[in-house]
């Protein structure tokens, strides 16, 4: 059975298109059909964290004014043959969409994939409500930042307002030195604002920038924090029961200080 | 772990934050408008007027907060009102 998730946030630069990379990437990994949409018209960038960019011939928008098939809109991934990228046009606005071609186009691709991932531009206008339109549930990116925590509350309550009911929040950028000190808000005073059930804990992690740059999704590299907790993810999506990531990094005692000297070489 | 910090004491600015952000949902949720809390207000300057004499309404205090139950923390209604004398 086909599931289709909308990742949003109402607040933007949180982390929602890494978010939808990173998930569609790791759910591929897994062996799942997957999709994902930019629903970020005029200001896609899904394609860039995709490192597909160059690839782009027909966009979504392309798909609804009848100029492609919708096979020809979808971008096969460089890594893995079971993901796909459907872009959307970066000429055009989200006022070119409807919400009924969403909800028809998902309906279409439900038919072809086991999950299809949706990723919501910033805000709760019409990029919002066609987002949202053809999703069966979603995930609410926050950062544990005071303005961040209330746009999601905001989105949660239009959520709910649309009969979305089916919503997890995925706490993203935790600096785990912040939260001992008490200098950041923690996974339990989010939880308890905003009453919603956790999906996952991303800690802020460099590498995120450094996959950013190379246009390779995090949970391609081995072995990096917020690439195992974005794994850990989707493997919750599908059903498992994966327990919360320890986001306390190791200690540095001399021998791994010692064997890290060495691995340099 | 840093043995000094276990005499520090920890008042990290998350407090802070949560505390503002309980306040700001509150509004945004619309759970109580100005205009509710002043009819709030006059009802129950009403009900206790029957009974007592009341100072003059300048001196009433009446504030929406949050306070924790069993349930967590919900708003609540914090009343300060001096009585003059019973009727």
């Amino acid at each position: 059975m086909a599931e289709s998730i909308v990742i949003t946030s109402g607040k933007g630069g949180v982390g929602k298109t890494t978010t939808t990379a990173n998930i569609g990437t790791a759910l591929a990994q897994l062996g799942h059909k997957v999709v994902v949409i930019d629903g970020d018209t005029g200001l896609r960038n899904l394609d860039v964290l995709m490192g597909l960019e160059n690839r782009i011939v027909y966009t979504l928008i392309d798909y609804f004014e009848g100029r492609c098939k919708l096979k020809q809109a979808l971008i096969k991934d460089k890594r893995l043959p079971n993901l796909c990228l459907l872009p959307t046009a970066q000429t055009r606005d989200k006022n070119d969409i409807t919400t009924d071609q969403m909800v028809e186009l998902i309906k279409c691709l439900k038919e072809e994939f086991d999950y299809i991932l949706i990723d919501c531009p910033a805000g709760i206008e019409q990029g919002f409500e066609n987002s949202i339109a053809g999703a069966d549930s979603a995930i609410i990116v926050v950062n544990p930042e005071v303005t961040s925590v209330r746009d999601a509350d905001r989105v949660i309550g239009k959520l709910d307002s649309k009969g979305i009911e089916n919503h997890r929040v995925i706490i993203n950028r935790l600096n785990h030195e912040m939260t001992e000190n008490g200098d950041m808000l923690n996974v339990d005073d989010i939880l308890e604002i905003l009453s919603v059930k956790l999906l996952g804990v991303v800690p802020d992690d460099r590498n995120i920038t450094i996959s950013t740059n190379k246009g390779e999704p995090i949970v391609t590299t081995e072995g990096t924090l917020a690439g195992t907790a974005f794994i850990n993810i989707a493997r919750r999506i599908t059903g498992e029961d994966i327990p919360l990531l320890d986001l306390k990094p190791e200690e540095e005692g001399f021998f791994s200080k010692l064997s890290k000297l060495f691995r340099k070489k | 772990m840093d043995i000094f910090s276990f005499f520090k004491k920890k008042t990290g600015s998350k407090d802070t934050a949560k505390d503002r952000l309980k306040l700001i949902l509150m509004h945004d949720r619309g759970d109580v408008s100005p205009q509710l809390l002043e009819d709030i207000k006059n009802d129950i300057l009403e009900v206790l007027r029957k009974y007592v004499e009341l100072d003059s309404e300048q001196e009433l205090d009446l504030q929406i907060t949050t306070t924790d139950s069993e349930y967590g923390s919900v708003p609540a209604l914090v009343a300060n009102i001096p009585i003059r004398a019973k009727k």
